[in-house]
Parts: structure tokens; C-alpha cells; sequence
């Protein structure tokens, strides 16, 4: 792996109660049955994740899983209580308070599972509020304010107010603002947890269409496993504060590493997550009725696969690294492996 | 023993009623028998002379307190000249006109804005806060004090309002934000809080008298202060209510403290702030005519003039100015809190500010116009209408026709009802009455509410009240009772029956709008001075929250549990009293202690029509001017109210916790 780490967490833990700040003095690595014991409630418990340049890194987690303490550890908004998480190679949690806001203004982004957004400013000034605090004049904030809420379009819509806008583009709204300061890092918490299921498809959508262009940096939260599958290079699975795996959504499907990961994996459609890579056998033959990318998901590529005769190629980088049949694509779709 | 007995609940309160009844009846005979005259009565030497340390301390900071340049009485000055410059402003404005030179050697250099002018202004308010609607009644209630030549009258008292509001919600906001912000500051503001909502008004008006001479200013003073603390409460629920979320985007925006207070804190609590100005301003006009009492001129000085010379038109017309002053500012206030930012307009400068260039237009037009023709300056008197006499000979008619009924009603009520309550609570002797309430308040509370009010009711008793404070209980205690039996079936008639919920509702808030002042005007007229005149004035100002609380406390039952009542083949009649009462204690207690803390707030101003409770206590110690017999007996009514309101909150908590709501 080249790709630079951007956010490195390393051993991070988040306790609640009366003696979380001295208590991992005593005893650097309790178990459940220790913090029970000490009336504590760990929200966040030896975490250690690296976010990658470039990737959209999911944490998913169901309610009450700390996935949201998390990222607000990572973000500052909550104080770790011990560990250590570096931001582009600086020490974050030693960042002063002058040194915390100048990185937020500058570097981070974030959008709210309820949009926050503030109800007496319009789109426009609402996507403008970033750069309005950091005292950018107003020609030019608004001019930047104008490409993002273009950007994620809402283009004709400048002058309104939040209430007069649907869920979902409300949460547009937050989006442009979470971008209007160019952050390297971007975070999202549960953004479009409070959307209807088609709007949420949508913005799914939309989400992946920015990112395409944008490239950032992204830590997303979702307690949707559908949701976490299909936007994520890797998946962090949390449960009561720990990260139970970190891998790619085919590793997890494939790999489970415990039993609580492999309960959510067994209902997920696998044609979705499992690529052609995983399935394809060694050439044996010359004859092909055409060629798959190995990265494809079995989905995309089932049926040109199923409807002929001979195996497709499979190729990585234009060379062939193997080759796919009717089977193995069935096998894949009635969930045979 | 005890601990047992209080576990069965009827035995506790039996034995408690019996044992308080008996030494009531027979507190005489018992004080006889044992020759122990400190029964009946609190012993003079056991008396502590709060009252006088506290007179002796403004005494010394008037006289003698200083800093290092300058002394106590040269701050009171400063904050006089600074209240009394804008103030005069306005007086200019609004009733004077401006002149230049002294005495008659004045020229008037601009009058005063015609009459035309501030209706239109007001027109103009109404209409930017909601609609024409708003704007039409607001303008009505402007023109019914010009017609009926209150004009005057009214603008002196707008200009004290126009002081006292923004001193009010500027003072009160950043008391609240500071509150918000240190949380050792907000633990110390809470109680001081509390109190200045119960201690009544005349209890302070006498140290401000004594500090900043009779005059506006010292009005002004007692007004804000009156005025403030429900700001500062709104002020912090607002900021607290503000979503996290909103506080986080702040944060992650890179937001300083201040951005954050200004930029995202205030601006999302506004909708909720300007309930705190509606407050501000409504508890303003509800102090016009007591302010009056330390030099406040207007309407209010009119009312009390009127009622001194017992000229009844005189008073029900200023009193109706009032009324009609405070209904135009509430709703006006209450559309803007209801009022979300709006799109600007487009267009040239007069384009997108309609109003602001139409006002400035008829101010202008208005005053070139009132050099030639007066009326356009000043409403003619010749047009002016004048109901005095109108009010003046109905109340003569009603009293010639209707005097024996009325003197039938108010002896039975005497006799059968105040007579035999007074009895029982001013013969209860002071030290079984201190433990009664104590024994009462534990049985609800806890030890800690027992030992306040056991040591809350040992103050009154050591400032040698006692006897006050029982004819004070006895005449809420009577009144709230009444409230509440008059007050409950309405707001159950209201909560069940949508149309005569509108027309009841609104009463209500109508009444709750009505200085308590005004209540007094109507029932001296008819019922003359005394108890029954003070209950009747107390039920009326009472009524409202028994209304409200017990129409919202219905509407508040969940669906679901009428529908399961329904499907169970409950009755109309079961459906009321076997699911939507019981469920709606917790808020007909809410409703309850509302009615106790207005009812307590009414009698101190009863004490006008000579009720011999702490009320009349207070307005002694005004007359004479004397701070600490004033403070003394107003912090006894906030005692009484302090200790209520806990033991009514207790209630309410555990009947919630007993419903699981």
C-alpha cells in the first residue's frame, strides 16, 4: 500500500462516568466486565484505524455501537480519553485550542445526520457560513458558495431558507457547506440516516458522484450495512466501542472475522460485494467469449457471463489473470460460496 | 411511630387535619389552662429585627456608602442621568414636542408626532410582523385611545415602555448568555430567580424609592427589574435548547466563543428569545399602574388617581386604555416570534422598504401639515368620545337594582365560607402551624423539602407575621379553591368540544393579558372593600392557568389509550373520569401551582381594597417609606409561594413517575 495515511488513531478510548479520566491509569486494557464493575460505559474502546488518502473509509455500527463517539474523536468535538491520533502526521490531541480551529476551518469538513443547518441563513448563506467565520469577504465567499451548491444541485434554489426545502436537499445544503472550505478530510455522520429509503438511494448516489470528482478523504458513518457496502473501499464493523474487523466489503462477506460480522454478512446479496478476482479459475483454454475487468462485482458482469457458452476472460491491468464461467457466476447468485 | 403511621396515606392526613383542627378550636382554652400566652401568640422577644438591620444598611448606603472616587448615592445619580436622557427623548417624541430655552423663554423648536403618525407607524409594525389583519387591530387599538382622549395618557406610558423593554431584553440576554455560559454563575442566578418571581413587586418599590427618589426613573428602575428575570430564564432554555448538531457545525466550522454566540447560539434561538420579549413586554404594561405608585405618569397614574377619588368612569376608561395598549403590543410581540426570516425585496430603496418609506413620508407630511390644520397635529378634542359617565351611571344603576342581590351573595359567601376559614387558620398556633407544614411537606417531598419549609415558616413567624401570613393563606387558599372548581370544568368543557375551546381559550388570554390592576377596578365598584372584593379580583386574575393547564393536560392524552378506552365500551362519562382525568394529574397540578403563584401575586395588589394580610403589610411599608418592614413581609409571601410551589412540584413529580410519563 503507497497511498499515504492520513488520519492515523492508534489505541483510542472513549469511557463515560465518574472516574473515566483515571481510570486507564490503573488499568490500560479493561475488559466489559472491568468498566461494568467501575460504572463506567466505554463508548470508544482500543481503537486503531488508519484512513487512507483517497478513500472512503465506513464505520458502521448499530446504535450505541460508538461509531459516532468515534468520529467525533477523530474530529476533537469529544476529548479522547487516552490514545493517540495523528492528522497528517501531526499529533491532533496536542493541537492547541488556537491550533484545533485553524485545522477545522482549514481541513476538516463534516456533515450531521440531522443537517444542522442554520435556520435564519439561506442556502447560500447557510453553504457560505464556513468561509463567513474564517472573515473570507463577502464577494468572494459567495462567489465559492455558489460553485458548491451548484456542485451538489441546488443550483436556482440560492435564496432559500432550510425550512422550505425537502429532507434531502437539506442535507445538500449541508454537504455544500461541509465542502465550501475545501477540507482535506471529510467527515459524515450518518448523513442520509434521516431521508426516506428512496431519497436515500438517491443521495447514495449523488454521493458517489461528487466523490468522483472531488477525491477527499471520507469517514463515513452508517448503521446501514446495505448502505456501508455499497459506498465503501473498507468497512470498520464496530460493536460496543470496539472495531471487530476492518476490510474491504468482499473480505467481510468472504472472511468474517467473527461471528458478529458474519451475522450481518449472511443476508447481504453477494453478487453486489464478491468480484470477478475472487471467483475466477486459471486459464485453461483459448477460446473466450470476452473479457471482464478482475475488479468487476459478480452483478455487473452475470449476464454476458451466464448467457454463453465459453468462460470470459478476466483481466487485470490488460493482461489475463484467469478466467470466469457460467458456474462460478451461479454459484456466486444462488449463494453457493 | 411516625414513619409508620405516614405509611398508611388516610390515617397520615386524618390524624394530621384532626390534630390541626382541634388545636385551632381550642388553642384559646389551652393558652388559658396552662397560663402560656406563646401559644396564641409569637413572643415579642423572640422576635428578630431583620427588618430593622435592613433599613439601617440602605440608610448607611445612602448616606454614607462610597468607593474610592465616589459615593453610593453618586452611582444612583449616573444611572438616573442615564435612564432619564433617553426617556425625555422620547417624552419629546411622543407627548412634548421639542423646544429649545428654558421655562418661557422655550421656542418649540418640532412638535411632538402628530397623532396620525404613530398609527401609522404601529400600522406599519403590524402589518411587517404578520399581515393587514395584524396590522388593522393593532392601528384600532391606537385609535380607540385617540378617540376616546387617552392619547396623551398613553404615548407617556408607550415612552416608559419603549425604555423599560429594550433595558429588560438586553439586560436579560446577556444575563442568560452569561448564566449559559459559567455554570457557578447560573447556580447562584437560579435562586435569586425564584425569588424575584414570587417577592411582590411593592416589596422592592420602597429600597428603589429610597435609592432614586420618587420620579420616572425610579418606575423605570422597578419596572425592569420587575420586568428582566423571565427573560433571563428564556434566555438560558433557548441557548440550552439549541440542537447539538447546530453547536457541532459551529465547532467544525472553526467557530471562536464569540462567532459561536453570535453567529449560530442567538440567531437559532430567536423564535424561542422573542417569547422572552413578548414576557418582557406584557410584565412591563402589567406594572404601569404600580409604577405609578413611585411617579410613573400615564395611564396607570390615571387609573390610581381615578380609584383614589373613587371616580369610577374615570378609571374603567383608563383602565380600558390599558387593556387596549397591552392587547396591540402582545399580539404585535407574539407575530414576531411567530415570524421566520423572509426573502428581501427587489426593486429601488422605496421598492423593498414599502413601509419604512410610507412612515417616514406621513411623519414628514404630518408635520408640515400640522402647522395649518391642528387636527393633523393633535386629535380634536371635539371629536374625542368620553364614556365616564357612561361607566359611571351603569355602575349607579346595576348598584341601585341589583344592590341586595349582590349584599345577599357576598353575606352567604362571608358567612358560610371566608368567616369559618379565616377562623380555622388564624386560630392554628404559630408553632403547631410551622410543624404542619413541615409534617406536610416531608410526607410529599422528602426531608429536605420538610426542613426548608419548617425553617421558611419559623422565618415568618420570628418577624412577628404570623398572624398576617394566616389571613394571607386563607384568602389564596379560598381563592385558588374557587379558581379551581370554576376553572377545571371549563377547561374540560374547552379540551372537549373544539368550538367552545376557541371562544373559552380565548378569553383566557385575553384575561391574561389584563394588567392585574384592572381587576380591582370593576369589583370595588361593586362589591366595595373587603375580603369577598379581594377573593372575587384574586379568582379572576387566578382563573386562567386552571383553564389552560386542564384543557392542555386532556388534549395531552395519548391517542392510542382513548381508542383502547373506546374499544373497551367505555362511556363518554368513563372515558373522562377513568382515563383522560387520571392521566392528566400531572398537568392539572402544573395548572394548580399557576394558580397559587398568580393568586399570591393578586393579593399583595388586594391589599389596595383593605385586606389585612402581608399585602397590606407591604403597602404599609411603602407609605411610610420604611425598606425593611417591606422586604421583610414581601420575602414572607415569596416563603409561602416557595414553599407551595415545591410541595405541588413534588406531587406532580410523583404522580408522573406512578403514570410512567
Amino acid at each position: 500500500m503507497t497511498t499515504p495515511v492520513i488520519l492515523d488513531c492508534r489505541n483510542v478510548w472513549k469511557l463515560y462516568g465518574a472516574q473515566a479520566d483515571t481510570f486507564l491509569n490503573t488499568n490500560s486494557s479493561p475488559s466489559s466486565a472491568d468498566l461494568e464493575a467501575a460504572n463506567l460505559i466505554g463508548a470508544v474502546r482500543a481503537v486503531n484505524v488508519q484512513i487512507r488518502k483517497g478513500e472512503i473509509f465506513v464505520i458502521m455500527g448499530l446504535s450505541g455501537s460508538g461509531k459516532s463517539t468515534l468520529v467525533r474523536c477523530m474530529s476533537r468535538l469529544v476529548e479522547s480519553t487516552a490514545g493517540e491520533i495523528r492528522f497528517e502526521g501531526k499529533d491532533l490531541l496536542s493541537a492547541s485550542e488556537e491550533e484545533l480551529i485553524q485545522i477545522r476551518r482549514k481541513k476538516m469538513g463534516m456533515v450531521f445526520q440531522q443537517f444542522a443547518l442554520l435556520p435564519h441563513l439561506t442556502v447560500l448563506e447557510n453553504a457560505a457560513f464556513p468561509l463567513d467565520i474564517q472573515g473570507v469577504d463577502k464577494k468572494t465567499r459567495e462567489a465559492r458558495a455558489q460553485e458548491v451548491v451548484e456542485l451538489v444541485g441546488l443550483k436556482g434554489r440560492e435564496g432559500y431558507f432550510p425550512r422550505e426545502l425537502s429532507g434531502g436537499q437539506q442535507q445538500r445544503v449541508g454537504i455544500a457547506r461541509s465542502l465550501a472550505a475545501e477540507p482535506d478530510i471529510w467527515f459524515l455522520d450518518e448523513p442520509f440516516s434521516a431521508l426516506d429509503p428512496l431519497i436515500r438511494r438517491e443521495m447514495q448516489d449523488e454521493f458517489l458522484r461528487l466523490q468522483n470528482i472531488l477525491h477527499k478523504t471520507i469517514v463515513f458513518i452508517t448503521h446501514d450495512f446495505d448502505e456501508a457496502i455499497r459506498l465503501a473501499d473498507r468497512i470498520a464493523v464496530m460493536k460496543d466501542g470496539i472495531i471487530e474487523q476492518v476490510a474491504t466489503p468482499e473480505d467481510l462477506v468472504l472472511q468474517p472475522a467473527t461471528d458478529y460480522v458474519a451475522e450481518f454478512t449472511r443476508h447481504v446479496s453477494r453478487a453486489k460485494v464478491i468480484r470477478a478476482a475472487s471467483v475466477m479459475e486459471p486459464i485453461d483454454g483459448d477460446s473466450f467469449a470476452g473479457d471482464v475487468s478482475h475488479d468487476a462485482v459478480i452483478e455487473a458482469i452475470a449476464d454476458p457471463v451466464e448467457a454463453s457458452d465459453l468462460p470470459h476472460k478476466v483481466l487485470e491491468d490488460g493482461k489475463p489473470v484467469g478466467q470466469i464461467s457460467r458456474k462460478a457466476v451461479i454459484d456466486v447468485l444462488v449463494g453457493r460460496r | 411511630m411516625i414513619a409508620r403511621a405516614a405509611k398508611s396515606g388516610w390515617l397520615f392526613w386524618g390524624a394530621l387535619f384532626a390534630a390541626t383542627w382541634l388545636l385551632s378550636t381550642y388553642s384559646f382554652q389551652l393558652y388559658k389552662a396552662l397560663d402560656a400566652r406563646w401559644i396564641v401568640r409569637y413572643p415579642k422577644g423572640w422576635e428578630f429585627p431583620l427588618e430593622d438591620h435592613i433599613s439601617a444598611f440602605l440608610d448607611w448606603l445612602v448616606e454614607s456608602a462610597g468607593f474610592y472616587f465616589f459615593s453610593f448615592r453618586d452611582l444612583t445619580r449616573a444611572i438616573s442621568a442615564l435612564i432619564e436622557a433617553p426617556y425625555q427623548i422620547l417624552r419629546n417624541l411622543l407627548v412634548e414636542g421639542f423646544t429649545s430655552g428654558v421655562g418661557d423663554a422655550a421656542v418649540q423648536v418640532a412638535p411632538a408626532l402628530s397623532w396620525i403618525a404613530v398609527i401609522v407607524t404601529i400600522m406599519a409594525i403590524g402589518h411587517y410582523a404578520r399581515d393587514w389583519f395584524l396590522s388593522v387591530l393593532v392601528g384600532a387599538c391606537f385609535l380607540y385611545l385617540a378617540v376616546f382622549g387617552q392619547w396623551e395618557s398613553a404615548m407617556v406610558t408607550l415612552a416608559s415602555v419603549l425604555i423599560s423593554v429594550p433595558i429588560g431584553v438586553v439586560g436579560g440576554l446577556f444575563l442568560g448568555i452569561l448564566a449559559y455560559r459559567v455554570s457557578w454563575f447560573e447556580r447562584m442566578l437560579r435562586p435569586v430567580l425564584d425569588l424575584m418571581q414570587t417577592v411582590p413587586v411593592f416589596a422592592y418599590l420602597v429600597p428603589i424609592l429610597i435609592l432614586f427618589g420618587f420620579g420616572p426613573v425610579a418606575a423605570l428602575v422597578a419596572t425592569v427589574i420587575y420586568a428582566m428575570p423571565p427573560m433571563v430564564r428564556v434566555t438560558i432554555i433557548a441557548l440550552n435548547s439549541v440542537p447539538t448538531e447546530v453547536i457541532e457545525a459551529g465547532r467544525m466550522a472553526g467557530c471562536r466563543n464569540r462567532q459561536m454566540m453570535w453567529k449560530v447560539l442567538v440567531p437559532s434561538a430567536v423564535p424561542t428569545l422573542m417569547v422572552g420579549v413578548n414576557q418582557v413586554i406584557m410584565l412591563t404594561l402589567n406594572m404601569v399602574i404600580i409604577a405609578s405608585m413611585i411617579g410613573a405618569g400615564g395611564l396607570g397614574f390615571d387609573v390610581l388617581s381615578s380609584l383614589r377619588r373613587l371616580d369610577i368612569g374615570g378609571g374603567i376608561e383608563a383602565g380600558l386604555g390599558i387593556v387596549v395598549m397591552a392587547i396591540a403590543l402582545d399580539r404585535a410581540s407574539q407575530a414576531f416570534s411567530e415570524r421566520s426570516a423572509r426573502h428581501p425585496l427587489e426593486g429601488n430603496i422605496l421598492q423593498r422598504h414599502p413601509w419604512t418609506g410610507t412612515v417616514f413620508l406621513v411623519i414628514a407630511s404630518t408635520l408640515v401639515l400640522g402647522r395649518f390644520v391642528p387636527a393633523v397635529q393633535t386629535y380634536p378634542d371635539a371629536l374625542t368620545i368620553t364614556t365616564g359617565p357612561f361607566w359611571s351611571n351603569t355602575m349607579e344603576w346595576i348598584n341601585v337594582n341589583f344592590f341586595d342581590t349582590f349584599e345577599a351573595i357576598k353575606t352567604v359567601i362571608l358567612q358560610w365560607l371566608l368567616l369559618p376559614v379565616k377562623k380555622f387558620f388564624a386560630g392554628i398556633p404559630w408553632a403547631w402551624g410551622i410543624i404542619a407544614t413541615a409534617l406536610i411537606a416531608w410526607r410529599v417531598g422528602g426531608w429536605q423539602i420538610g426542613v426548608l419549609a419548617a425553617l421558611l415558616m419559623t422565618f415568618i413567624a420570628a418577624s412577628g407575621l404570623w398572624p398576617k401570613a394566616m389571613v394571607t393563606i386563607y384568602l389564596c387558599g379560598v381563592s385558588v379553591l374557587i379558581a379551581t372548581l370554576i376553572g377545571i370544568p371549563l377547561g374540560i368543557w374547552a379540551a372537549e368540544s373544539p368550538r367552545a375551546g376557541r371562544i373559552i381559550l380565548g378569553v383566557m388570554d385575553t384575561l391574561q393579558t389584563l394588567p392585574s390592576f384592572v381587576y380591582l377596578i370593576p369589583v370595588v365598584m361593586l362589591f366595595r372593600v373587603g375580603d369577598f372584593s379581594a377573593m372575587i379580583a384574586v379568582i379572576l386574575y387566578a382563573l386562567a392557568p386552571a383553564v389552560r393547564y386542564a384543557a392542555h393536560g386532556l388534549k395531552e392524552v395519548p391517542p392510542p389509550l382513548i381508542e383502547a378506552g373506546l374499544m373497551s365500551g367505555c362511556t363518554k362519562r368513563q372515558l373522562l373520569w377513568r382515563i383522560k382525568l387520571p392521566l392528566a394529574t400531572p398537568h392539572l397540578f402544573l395548572g394548580l401551582n399557576q394558580t397559587i403563584m398568580l393568586a399570591l401575586s393578586m393579593l399583595v395588589i388586594t391589599a389596595l381594597v383593605g385586606t389585612r394580610d402581608l399585602g397590606q403589610e407591604v403597602y404599609i411599608a411603602l407609605t411610610k417609606a420604611n425598606a425593611g418592614q417591606g422586604i421583610v413581609a414581601g420575602l414572607s409571601v415569596a416563603f409561602i409561594a416557595i414553599i407551595t410551589d415545591r410541595i405541588i412540584n413534588a406531587l406532580a413529580a410523583g404522580q408522573r413517575e406512578r403514570l410512567g410519563v
